[in-house]
């Protein structure tokens, strides 16, 4: 029978190192998606779940229970994901005129008749990656907890920790810098 | 170019591709190697090590005070209204040592 998270968060705050394990197979899975939404390499979405975990461990004694812990947990991915993103901002292109050839074409169809690009298509998914790479860390966060994962500001404002009239202000600004970003698209690939 | 069109598609795009939530092969054992590995902190070297680094600034402060009571007693030295001669060396050491005189007089 599974054992509550109640009851292995205190045996681990206990010394129980080992209660910490179920804890880890049961929501890995949740951290890695949040991770994957902001590292492509492997890699780096290893090392930063690899974080988020350790930083759980430590600071498993402020979890006051009132929330589910998973909630505390996606808190903490997070926050470790905005550092990533943070510390890697150096690393962001600057430019779409290396687009490769289904990205392009896919560009075209759009062009030609909007209703004919699918969004299922791989070079979708691989451009609104490189819209999401170029943007500013806040930017990106914003756009994927608000646009792409459809959470309320109320939401996102307890994930970060920043305030409510903060996100709004940060969600106008990173719609401004997409809209600026596809603008820049469209002129390197048309002019 | 529509690019509000392109926006909503794009996001769209982005939706409907959610990332996968593989975990890799025993990522749970992995991730408590790593705990075990991380040293825990330990409280007394912590505290000893502050006091060490604490050492060197009051060996300094000490030393400039004698330096200071030696050297610059003259300099310290104020005649009173009295005419008695006060010296601030004498004055501090005799604050600094005062509860110990007094309890050394009870005792006695």
């Amino acid at each position: 029978m599974e054992r509550p998270d109640a009851e292995l968060i205190a045996a681990a705050l206990q010394g129980d190192a080992a209660s910490f394990e179920p804890l880890v197979q049961k929501y890995s899975p949740r951290v890695f998606a949040t991770a994957r939404r902001y590292a492509r390499r492997e890699s780096e979405v290893e090392d930063i779940v690899q974080e988020v975990w350790l930083k759980a461990f430590h600071k498993l004694a402020s979890f006051r229970g009132d929330a589910p812990f998973e909630h505390w947990l996606m808190r903490l991915a997070v926050r470790t994901c905005y550092d990533f993103l943070r510390g890697h901002q150096r690393n962001r292109e600057s430019s779409f005129t290396d687009l490769t050839e289904p990205e392009s074409d896919w560009l075209e169809r759009f062009v030609a008749a909007p209703e004919s690009a699918s969004e299922a298509a791989d070079a979708a998914k691989q451009l609104v990656a490189r819209l999401l790479e170029q943007m500013s860390p806040a930017g990106r966060l914003i756009i994927t907890l608000l646009e792409i994962e459809d959470r309320s500001v109320k939401e996102i404002a307890e994930l970060t920790g920043w305030s409510v009239p903060l996100v709004k202000v940060r969600a106008f600004r990173a719609r401004a810098e997409m809209k600026k970003l596809l603008a820049r698209l469209a002129r390197d690939k048309y002019l | 170019m529509n690019l509000n069109s392109l926006r909503d598609k794009l996001l769209a795009a982005a939706r409907a591709n959610p990332p996968s939530d593989q975990v890799p092969y025993a990522f749970e054992k992995r991730i408590l190697a790593r705990r075990r590995e991380q040293p825990v902190p330990d409280l007394g070297a912590l505290w000893t090590r502050m006091l060490w680094r604490a050492a060197a600034p009051c060996v300094a402060i000490t030393l400039t005070i004698v330096a200071w009571s030696f050297v610059g007693g003259s300099a310290t030295t104020v005649p009173t209204e009295t005419g008695e001669v006060v010296e601030f060396s004498h004055d501090f050491e005799q604050t600094m040592l005062a509860v110990v005189d007094e309890q050394a007089e009870e005792f006695w």
